[in-house]
């Protein structure tokens, strides 16, 4: 089973960045969390820590096995999927208003962030069958609509919009990627032009104001404006070299909403300055070239789709937190990979990074 | 195979891989765009505004609807409380300004101190109180020593002021401090810990109306904590006004007819279901409760055995004892078991089984029928009755005239009473009905209970020809500006099971209980106006020792409880009553006389309008 090749092309340039990120990411929650007054969530890194170790152990788990039996397996995994969030609606634990984990007893396991890999497996799976130079025609597209529609209503029942729309923005992309037809993008397009102003009409006027509330922050001074705001104070007086490691006065205070999760990159932006926020994201961008470079490399369509969706999900969650907490997007609930806090979030990513190895290292063995 | 299908090559993927490369480089230049723009052009702005960490959020509470009686007259207002607040931030040296605050406000340094040790996991920039509500001379000490001082602020937050302290307080109920259960609950958005929301009577059932919406303002402090500049502010939403049904005068004239009697009263208007007056004693002063009751002060309305903050008249049940007769009267007549002519011989004892059963009138009462029997409270006739009836059947009218069930009003805690059926016995104690029960349940004593505004709504069904009504507490809600935005209607909830013919026979026995010399109620006749009502006398221990003896009663805990309930004027009710006096020993020497007055003071006010 153990093949020399495999070895030989193993890609230890995507296991050194991720590692790279992972203590970045170690230390910023370190100080996120540790800094101001003692409390109870002084002691998260170390759980961060401890969902490292078990997503270690995915991430082997997931580059040991050839992916191509993720293919025929799709379905079936689709399916746990689906049942584990039909246990979370049901008897998921409530926190923060919404009902998004199971409880294991020691650990909180969230299933709308395994949805989004398997979200992509599934697609990429489909896709590989179908994938051809004109593009894939509406009828089927109708499949994969119908697919994802089930996960999605459940996620936003939780309630989680933000999980359930980025499930869709990470399978767009992938549809968009393995090409739609042109007539099909015409009617697509032309629905998704005409949908908002109809749906727009039928909603009632508090609706209307939480939307316009959640594009433009600024319209709720007390709310997500002013998390805004000190987002923003957080990471431009961070300037050039930044207040230092551990002397981020925003992050201290606690003047940063959700400082350990959604609002992160504001500490680490804060303490290392510029310097330190851009080496994150060009950390990132490295990612998301080796990402696609891995499904370049491969010579199968499915193992190219699931590179290229995998790769997906990384350049959303960076693209929509940075752009969040610089105040350039809506206020969403989506992690930084790698950094923000969540256990979930971090084993779900180390599996997402297992399986760009396993098709990294088995580029040449699989040839259609 | 379809011609068109082409199966892409290794090369088509290549080229969507590359063009995918540029669009993600693209977007993150925009983010490294963004991060240029904060950090190095904006960067000396957001430095500055970082120092002091001087942009704060600052909440604007709104001010709490106000609550009226049904005329419009104040019984609720706001008025301001001057609180205290330190901010460590702010303070450079915190022990030092505290010891020239303790000079200033007459308050033992210790005493501040041990305040701030008790806030130490709030974040420093965040206010601690301090003093909650304290004198005008005080604030102006602070005032005038403010600039020695640093990082001491007063703020002024409205507090309740029950403008008639113990009356109607277990209507309009109390504040208190917002607990982690009700926080939360979601249903007090915008609250945080150290709120005051309504946990009591009015105040806890119209929380929401009452409340308004939080607002707030981002502001720019100084290094001192002082407010330099307002960036943007949302005006907080003041509560709206609530009118309650009450009739204030009435209600505060009939809290005083207790004098130093226990018990309840309920006033209902029979048309509507309006509440009129609904009365508890011993009472409580809400004022108490303002930022804070004392441990002491709770301690003692907690342990005085009168209970003074229970609402008697929704809360407790007694035996509905002999105002239960019109149940018993309605289900005779209903049932073909009696006419209005059937009549019996009382000698003062009933035998059933082997037991004697007594009539309260030892002598007896010689011929009665159904009138006779309501106007005099033949115990006799009515046992014979329940004995025909049978309990199945006599609970059933009395659940349609709303006992046993909870009547709706919109106050928590409200009892359901109780209406013991056969089926009721063998599931809760595991028994059989034994027929000689019924016996006491035909009277309105045994397993019976009913609070005081179940007995009103049953007589507001009567005085109006048969409609159950819901209890209304809330009469109308305007917004702050003054707008109408509730109003309310009468609810029905039922009919009595009653033809006209019963409703005739069991009216004209109600009249002649006050009206006719020998009716029980029959010395609180008023002069003038026509009252209907029946007497009850609710025992508390048995009319007779074991050894069949009459029980001398002496300590005041085991007197009987005195029931009044009526309406009037007979011909055309306008209000109807329930009074009960706890421990008052008969409902025609206790209970009769306030309702007597009550009736008048509410019948001479609506003349006068």
């Amino acid at each position: 089973m153990i093949d020399r090749r495999l070895i030989q092309n193993f890609n230890w340039g995507l296991l050194s960045l991720t590692v790279l990120l992972s203590c970045a990411g170690i230390c910023t929650l370190y100080s996120a969390v540790t800094a101001g007054p003692p409390s109870s969530e002084s002691s998260l890194y170390i759980k961060q820590l401890v969902s490292y170790g078990i997503g270690v152990f995915l991430m082997i788990g997931c580059f040991l096995f050839n992916y191509k039996l993720l293919e025929r397996w799709s379905f079936a995994i689709y399916l746990v999927c689906i049942l584990l969030l039909v246990y979370v609606l049901f008897f998921g634990k409530v926190a923060g208003g919404s009902r998004r984990w199971i409880n294991l007893g020691f650990f909180s396991f969230q299933p709308s962030e395994l949805a989004k890999i398997i979200a992509v497996i599934y697609l990429a799976a489909y896709y590989s069958k179908r994938v051809n130079t004109n593009g894939l025609t509406l009828l089927e597209l109708l499949h994969p609509f119908m697919i994802l529609a089930v996960p999605f209503i459940l996620i936003v029942n939780q309630p989680d919009l933000g999980t359930g729309l980025l499930i869709l923005t990470i399978s767009g992309t992938l549809t968009v990627f393995a090409k739609i037809e042109k007539r099909a993008l015409w009617y697509l397009g032309g629905a998704g032009a005409l949908f908002p102003p109809i749906l727009w009409f039928f909603l009632k006027e508090y609706q209307k104001q939480r939307i316009l509330t959640f594009l433009n922050p600024e319209r709720d001074p007390l709310g997500a404006g002013y998390h805004i705001i000190q987002s923003k104070i957080a990471i431009g007086s961070g300037m050039i070299y930044g207040k230092g490691f551990l002397k981020g006065t925003q992050n201290a205070l606690a003047f940063l909403p959700e400082q350990q999760t959604d609002f992160i990159f504001s500490v680490l932006s804060e303490e290392w300055g510029l310097i330190g926020s851009a080496s994150i994201l060009i950390l990132f961008v490295l990612l998301i070239i080796m990402g696609l470079n891995i499904a370049n490399n491969c010579r199968e369509p499915f193992g190219v789709l699931l590179a290229t969706g995998i790769t997906a999900i990384f350049f959303w969650e960076v693209l929509i937190n940075a752009g969040m907490v610089m105040g350039l997007l809506p206020v969403v609930g989506v992690p930084l990979p790698f950094i923000s806090y969540g256990g979930s979030s971090i084993i779900c990513k180390m599996m997402g990074i297992g399986l760009l190895l396993n098709v990294s290292m088995r580029r040449f063995i699989i040839v259609k | 195979m379809d011609t068109f299908f082409k199966t892409p090559d290794m090369d088509w993927y290549k080229k969507r891989l590359v063009l995918a490369v540029y669009i993600a480089v693209a977007a993150f230049l925009c983010l490294f765009l963004r991060l240029y723009y904060l950090q190095v052009i904006q960067g000396h702005e957001y430095k500055r505004l970082s120092e002091n960490n001087c942009i704060r959020l600052q909440r604007i509470t709104p001010s709490r609807g106000l609550v009226f009686d049904r005329y419009g007259d104040l019984m609720v207002d706001n008025r301001p409380s001057f609180d205290l607040y330190i901010t460590l931030k702010d303070t450079p040296d915190a022990a030092f300004t505290v010891k020239r605050l303790a000079q200033c406000v007459k308050a033992p340094e210790q005493d501040l101190m041990a305040r701030i040790a008790d806030a130490k996991k709030t974040p420093s920039y965040k206010p601690i109180l301090l003093i909650q509500d304290m004198d005008r001379d005080t604030v102006a000490r602070i005032e005038v020593h403010q600039y020695e001082l640093p990082g001491v602020t007063i703020s002024v937050q409205p507090v309740r002021e029950y403008l008639y302290p113990k009356s109607a307080a277990h209507i309009l109920g109390y504040l208190g401090e917002i607990n982690v259960d009700e926080l939360n609950s979601g249903n007090y958005e915008g609250s945080l810990n150290g709120d005051y929301i309504g946990k009591f009577g009015v105040e806890k059932s119209y929380e929401k109306k009452l409340r308004g919406e939080f607002g707030g303002r981002q502001v720019e402090v100084n290094a001192f904590g002082q407010v330099i500049r307002v960036i943007q502010t949302v005006e907080a939403k003041p509560g709206e006004n609530i009118y309650l049904t009450l009739d204030g005068n009435l209600q505060r004239h009939t809290e005083a007819l207790f004098e130093d009697k226990t018990g309840s009263a309920v006033a209902l208007d029979p048309n509507t279901g309006e509440i009129l007056a609904m009365v508890s004693i011993p009472s409580f002063d809400p004022n108490l409760f303002v930022g804070g009751i004392s441990h002491e002060n709770w301690r003692i309305l907690n342990s005085d055995p009168d209970r003074p903050l229970r609402n008697k008249a929704i809360q407790a049940e007694y035996p509905p004892a002999s105002t239960y007769k019109i149940i018993t009267s309605m289900a005779g007549l209903e049932e073909g078991v009696v006419d209005k002519n059937s009549d019996i011989f009382c000698v003062g004892r009933y035998y059933f089984g082997n037991r004697e059963y007594r009539d309260w009138k030892k002598e007896g009462h010689g011929h009665v029928n159904i009138l006779t029997a309501l106007s005099k409270s033949c115990d006799v006739y009515f046992y014979q009755l329940g004995i025909k009836l049978g309990v199945d059947r006599l609970a059933r009218y009395a659940k349609a005239c709303g006992f046993g069930e909870v009547t709706g009003v919109e106050l928590e805690h409200e009892s359901r009473g109780l209406i013991p059926t056969s089926s009721w016995k063998e599931k809760y104690r595991g028994a059989r009905w034994q027929a000689g029960e019924t016996l006491s349940i035909a009277i309105g004593q045994g397993y019976n209970l009913a609070t005081p505004i179940q007995v009103a709504v049953m007589m507001a069904g009567i005085a109006n020809g048969g409609v159950k009504y819901k209890p209304l507490i809330l009469k109308k809600v305007e917004s702050h500006e003054g707008e109408l935005t509730f109003n309310a209607s009468a609810i029905k909830t039922g009919t009595f099971p009653m033809s006209r013919k019963t409703l005739d026979i069991v009216s004209q026995g109600l009249f002649q209980v006050v009206n006719i010399p020998g009716g029980t109620a029959y010395s609180s006749r008023i002069e003038g106006i026509h009252m209907s009502g029946k007497t009850g006398t609710a025992q508390v221990v048995g009319r007779v020792t074991k050894n069949g003896e009459d029980r001398k009663i002496e300590a005041r805990h085991l007197k009987s409880h005195g029931w009044f309930t009526a309406f009037a004027p007979s011909e055309d009710p306008k209000i109807a009553v329930a009074v009960i006096v706890e421990h008052g020993e008969s409902g025609s020497g206790a209970a009769a006389p306030i309702a007597r007055e009550m009736i008048k003071k509410y019948l001479s006010e609506r003349e006068g309008q």
